[in-house]
């Protein structure tokens, strides 16, 4: 998305703002529409015959004709092209499970509560510690603290997201014992305090990037004129870096978050598989465990979609929010 | 021909000398070689290094401790993990560089056809990378390598589809940068073909700077290949791969913690040695 908003920056005034919001809304449903496509060539491009996959090695080419009939792949390219399509648009969803019977869409949404929760604390999580270590980084330049802070991302770079995971696991729950070692808790605090690990887990690959960039833009504002022209007028630091240095470097963490989101929902999904936690990441699972095409579809046009529509979200919040965006990365 | 290449060729023996003394007084550098090549040399010479065999079974001595004859104890099957870990580094970063050849090359390839044209091939690459990145890649890792089969050919079809990504974008924001300078306009002047300036004389000014992405994007396709193996639609058992070893330690992990957390070591330790690999080779491509 970023490539075209370069053209984009000449627009100005109040008319130029709303051809850019058109703009990107058009480029976000064609994004749209390819996805869509995407996901129809996902189990196509790919070498081996998904009934084969579901059958077996060794099933009878008759049974591999019936299941090629149940999946609608006896049909032309085109044909089961429109057919997917036709079911995307008028139930948005991409058939039915194989094995469960019923539609992907209602499968996948009695899942995702869990997972958005998980999401949504991890993001709590992850903004208020990145804008704490980027704080203490930028105020302390060149210091003990400020080295300690930026070797962190070099050394968590190549940190395994599940591996971190059960080396949380090891030390909170299994020798500290604060923590459940697994699965979902009863009632609000129970599924507070389960959901705990994971959140810290996914938020702790996402900290290092936000650390790295959100240092240099707030090392960016307290250098800026403003600033030295506030501190010369006698404003005690304390209150510029609360008042105007955070403020400026919030919307930057926010848009950051945004590119990230697609890195954050692919990590989500492997957490709660150490944690054993039923959200989409275990559906996921199982329906690749059980050959289950539709649903596996279903799952990766939704992640896609919130996607883009996250992406696109941010961008308009952050426009709303400083004009200056406008068009820009 | 251009007047470049001559300018840049004629100091080129005492550049060597040069670019071996920048190695020396560039610190992330050097300790990235090392790191990196005392992993190479055990995972060459290991099986002169340890009495042990990978793969072979001993359930007489099973999930040991730490000792002088198992350097890091055994795992559940009575295994050498010392061993097991060096085998698995062979595996493990083969995979890598391989996956990442032809990544690279269709990434340079169609960062600099999209920076240099412009227009519609720009379009088009755009729009294509914006759908893949669309998708959560570790969701499009596991599906695909999932719907190519488990095992070594699924990493190499997912990382030939989705890993060109990183590549094309960096290298089409240069390309786009120096269509504008004056030696890619005089290139243009004398007549040469688009795709001479292309190979000629963009290809050797972006490669500096896709090589330290490439070292990056190493530790991330490592990470994706053991979580692969951790989730178990990786590398086939009983070859080792730090990501089987981890999920295998992992229900032994209140009575022999290390089996998990060691082999998570390795992945880190690898991550450091490329980041300051790639650090380093950035810094003294910056200071010329």
């Amino acid at each position: 998305m970023m490539n075209s908003r370069r053209t984009l920056t000449g627009a100005q005034g109040n008319n130029g703002s709303y051809k850019w919001l058109g703009i990107a809304l058009v480029r976000a449903l064609i994004v749209i529409l390819c996805v869509m496509t995407a996901v129809f060539f996902l189990i196509r491009i790919v070498p081996g015959d998904p009934a084969k996959m579901i059958l077996g090695e060794y099933s009878t080419p008759e049974a591999l004709k019936n299941m090629h009939h149940t999946l609608g792949l006896d049909l032309p390219l085109w044909e089961q092209f429109i057919r997917f399509m036709k079911t995307l648009f008028t139930q948005g969803d991409t058939g039915n499970s194989i094995i469960m019977g019923t539609s992907a869409r209602e499968l996948i949404m009695q899942r995702a509560p869990v997972t958005l929760l998980l999401i949504l604390i991890a993001c709590v999580l992850a903004i208020i510690t990145a804008l704490l270590l980027a704080t203490a980084a930028a105020t302390h330049k060149d210091k003990l603290l400020d080295h300690l802070i930026r070797i962190f991302p070099a050394i968590t770079l190549g940190m395994p997201i599940f591996w971190v995971g059960i080396l949380l696991i090891l030390l909170f729950s299994v020798r500290l014992g604060w923590f459940p070692v697994g699965g979902v808790g009863e009632g609000f605090t129970g599924t507070l305090r389960s959901l705990a690990l994971p959140a810290i887990t996914v938020a702790f690959s996402q900290i290092p990037t936000l650390v790295r960039s959100l240092r240099a833009q707030m090392l960016e504002v307290l250098e800026s004129d403003f600033v030295v022209t506030l501190r010369a007028s006698g404003i005690p630091s304390r209150v510029i870096l609360f008042k105007h240095v955070l403020r400026n470097s919030a919307l930057p963490t926010l848009m950051l978050l945004g590119v990230n989101i697609s890195y954050l929902i692919g990590g989500t999904l492997v957490v709660e598989q150490v944690f054993g936690i039923k959200g989409i990441g275990s559906l996921l699972f199982t329906s690749i465990s059980n050959r289950d095409f539709p649903v596996i579809q279903g799952i990766a046009l939704y992640c896609a979609l919130s996607v883009v529509i996250i992406s696109l979200l941010i961008e308009i919040i952050s426009w709303w929010l400083d004009p200056r965006t406008k068009g820009k990365q | 021909m251009t007047t470049t290449t001559p300018d840049i060729q004629l100091p080129e023996g005492k550049k060597q000398v040069n670019g071996l003394r920048r190695i020396w007084n560039t610190p992330s550098l050097l300790i990235g070689i090392i790191m990196f090549a005392v992993l190479i040399l055990l995972a060459l010479f290991i099986p002169y290094l340890s009495p042990y065999h990978p793969t072979e079974q001993n359930l007489s001595a099973f999930l040991q401790p730490p000792s002088s004859t198992h350097w890091l104890g055994t795992d559940q099957l009575g295994r050498d993990l010392f061993t097991r870990l060096i085998y698995a580094a062979r595996t493990d970063l083969t995979i890598m560089v391989l996956a990442e050849i032809i990544p690279f090359c269709t990434g340079v390839l169609l960062g600099m056809l999209s920076g240099y044209y412009g227009k519609w091939t720009d379009r088009i690459i755009a729009l294509i990378t914006d759908t893949f990145i669309a998708f959560p890649f570790y969701l499009i890792v596991i599906i695909v390598a999932f719907a190519s089969g488990a095992g070594e050919r699924g990493i190499y079809i997912t990382f030939i589809l989705v890993g060109w990504i990183v590549f094309a974008r960096v290298v089409r924001g240069l390309s786009a940068s120096f269509r504008e300078q004056e030696w890619v306009a005089s290139a243009q002047t004398l007549g040469l073909p688009g795709s001479r300036i292309i190979l000629r004389h963009l290809l050797p000014n972006v490669l500096p700077q896709a090589v330290v992405v490439l070292m990056t994007d190493m530790v991330g396709l490592l990470v994706a290949i053991v979580t692969l193996g951790y989730l178990g639609i990786g590398i086939a058992p009983p070859t080792p791969d730090w990501g089987t070893m981890i999920s295998d330690g992992q229900p032994f992990i209140t009575t022999a913690w290390w089996l998990s957390a060691v082999p998570g070591f390795a992945v880190v330790y690898t991550g450091i040695a490329l980041s300051l690999l790639g650090d380093g080779l950035a810094d003294i491509w910056r200071k010329k």
